[in-house]
């Protein structure tokens, strides 16, 4: 067992999968003689070489659907996104390419790729640089979105997505590059779609994934010396949905709370509410609520932002409501 | 490089073997065709129908000047490369019916047409957006050295959109074996050129990205190979992109549902006078003699309505299909 940063289990398993399969190469921008924007592909040139370690101009449309036609004839892409707010750019190389190209070619083709990059809010960076768009991308049949909260599976899931011969998109966080974890020695490929119990509790589950995972842990606490004792599931990915996991815990705790960034309307926390209420209604001793993003752009200004973003505080609250209804 | 395309060289007369050839498969898209706008009056076809009726010779020449095993990418006026990149007749007009037994199990429909075994690596939809992703394909190509060319096919309209720009900027910055050929039709749907682009040459966009450029009609189905076949060795060789514009005109309307009202009577038959199929068909009857062409065409002709019969007989797909044709491996949803 090693301790590492997320952005060092990131690149661990990059360098561990280009390794093991030459058809792997890495692209995008400042990905190679920068050593990544965010230094998750650093060293990568200087032990890959130019050919798989390729810096892109400032074209995401242009390099996603580049990936997406190496991807077609049997190379296996990762496609870096110097933050999923510029794939809004590539949109469409994403879903009418990648999560399109296999059925309307009736099976002929594959598109074995993963786009990567960091997502979510990342400290004052605006509106246009704050989106959490795996809310957008998790509505497309085609597409895999995964969104680790550790280090480990954060290592765990990107051998897997590199692995899989569908399109994954892989949700990572600025706010969580720099986080320490424990990461096993000869932690192979985890399974897509799997959820984990980051913590075991008896009265409220709290559904969440990415760095939101952290704030329901902090949450967790405080609501401990309340008394009142949450069960965390971490979805790990997003599509497929672990329903199974999710549903289990709240067949336990009796009560559900989805935490996540970005905006309350539709998104994966209404798709979990729908879940859990179709498959767990009779279980269910409150209604399911969710905490998110407000429902505004977000505000540069570092106080509001916070306000904007979901917290700790907000999650302690919101849980609270949950777990007090119906005892008066 | 210079700011007026290359003189044209000399193009050698094909053998009359290799005319029997091209103006062959012109005559089954043309034909392929004719009987799919029937099908489609007769509801049989759904969806949208772009007919290439007229352009025929720009994609039986372009893939005459590939290999086997290079690749073709293009837009949703899909059926002329496909057919002549290898596609069977019955393949792609059970595609057209929706049947189970179509290239794309029925799944993709007249602007979806693949055929992995012989590098048709798809019509696309989206105008433009196809060009990185050809631009992908030859990346894969360079990456493993394995020698394949793609063509990139698209129309004067692609030459508007950004998807157009980035895949030409970046085939050019790494110098990837990809030919660009636009297929001038004049119109984009219904606007022309003139009222779409700032010049009237599409291949000058090539200047800007710093690639070599070509110019020519789609008259002749001879020269199209040829012109096209500098191109597609420079790619092979010298892995250095083209940008070609082909000049070309289609006969029918933009879809089936455009009754092409933007364009006078006089100027579509003009250009029908200059129809590459008739060419064709002409030279080749003064090479073999009136009657060998015939039966040329009667050989056509079996094949044609014996694709249709086929589709029209053929099972739809089962719902079955849908999971397994949307991710390659199990998932649970």
């Amino acid at each position: 067992m090693r301790t590492l940063r997320y952005r060092e289990a990131l690149r661990e398993a990059m360098i561990e999968e280009m390794e093991r399969d030459d058809r792997v190469f890495l692209m995008g921008e400042e990905v190679g003689h920068y050593q990544g924007a965010y230094k998750v592909s650093e060293g990568m040139l200087e032990r890959f070489g130019a050919k798989r370690v390729i810096d892109t101009p400032i074209a995401e449309c242009g390099f996603a659907g580049i990936g997406v036609g190496a991807a077609m004839v049997g190379l296996r892409p990762i496609i870096e996104f110097m933050t999923w707010n510029f794939s809004a750019v590539a949109f469409d190389q994403i879903l009418n390419g990648a999560a399109k190209i296999r059925q309307m070619s009736g099976g002929q083709f594959s598109c074995p790729i993963v786009f990567r990059g960091p997502n979510g809010s990342a400290r004052q960076v605006g509106s246009q640089h704050s989106h959490s768009m795996e809310h957008f991308y998790a509505t497309v049949p085609g597409l895999k979105v995964v969104a680790p909260s550790t280090p480990a599976d954060a290592k765990g899931l990107m051998k897997a997505a590199i692995r899989d011969d569908d399109p994954v998109l892989f949700m990572e966080s600025e706010t969580l590059y720099s986080v320490k974890g424990e990461v096993p020695d000869d932690l192979d490929a985890l399974e897509l779609g799997k959820a984990r119990v980051a913590r075991q509790g008896a009265h409220c589950t709290i559904v969440t994934y990415s760095r939101m995972t952290h704030v329901a842990l902090e949450a967790a606490t405080a609501l401990a010396s309340d008394g009142i004792d949450v069960e965390i599931v971490d979805l790990r990915s997003l599509r497929p949905l672990d329903e199974e996991t999710v549903v289990r815990s709240v067949k336990k705790t009796h009560r559900c709370v989805v935490v996540h960034e970005g905006w309350p309307y539709g998104g994966v926390g209404a798709e979990v509410a729908d879940r859990v209420q179709r498959l767990a209604f009779d279980y269910l001793d409150a209604p399911i609520l969710r905490v998110a993003q407000l429902d505004v752009p977000m505000p540069y200004n570092a106080r509001l932002e916070q306000e904007v973003l979901p917290q700790a505080e907000r999650v302690v609250a919101t849980v609270k409501r949950v777990v007090t209804r119906g005892r008066g | 490089m210079s700011d007026s395309p290359p003189p044209s060289p000399p193009v050698p007369p094909p053998t009359p073997e290799h005319l029997t050839a091209l103006y062959r498969q012109m005559r089954l898209i043309r034909r392929l065709e004719e009987e799919a706008a029937r099908a489609y009056a007769q509801g049989k076809i759904g969806g949208f129908l772009h007919l290439y009726i007229g352009q025929e010779a720009v994609a039986v020449g372009a893939c005459a000047a590939l290999r086997p095993g290079d690749y073709v990418v293009t837009t949703y006026r899909d059926h002329g490369i496909a057919i002549a990149k290898g596609m069977s007749a019955r393949a792609m007009m059970a595609e057209l019916f929706g049947k189970s037994t179509g290239c794309s199990q029925g799944l993709g429909g007249s602007m979806h047409m693949f055929d992995a075994k012989n590098g048709m690596l798809g019509g696309h939809g989206i105008v433009g957006a196809h060009i990185p992703l050809a631009a992908g394909a030859a990346f894969a190509s360079k990456y493993r050295g394995d020698g394949r060319v793609t063509l990139c096919l698209y129309g004067e309209g692609a030459v508007s959109i950004g998807a157009f720009h980035e895949g030409l900027s970046l085939a050019a910055l790494w110098k990837l074996p990809v030919v660009f050929i636009c297929e001038n039709n004049e119109y984009s749907m219904g606007t022309p050129l003139s009222r779409s682009m700032s010049v009237e040459d599409t291949s000058l966009k090539a200047l800007g990205y710093g690639v070599e450029r070509d110019r020519f009609f789609a008259d002749d189905v001879n020269v199209v190979e040829h012109r096209l076949r500098a191109a597609v060795d420079r790619a092979r060789e010298l892995s250095q992109p083209t940008v070609v514009e082909v000049r070309t005109y289609r006969f029918r309307g933009h879809s089936m549902s455009d009754p092409a009202r933007y364009r006078t009577a006089m100027e579509v038959e003009g250009h029908k006078e200059r129809d590459p199929l008739f060419r064709a068909r002409h030279e080749l009857a003064v090479a073999l003699g009136e009657p060998a062409v015939d039966a040329l065409d009667a050989d056509v002709e079996a094949e044609v309505l014996d694709a249709v019969k086929f589709a029209e007989e053929s099972p739809e797909p089962d719902a079955s299909v849908l999971a397994p044709t949307t991710y390659t491996g199990p998932f649970a949803a």
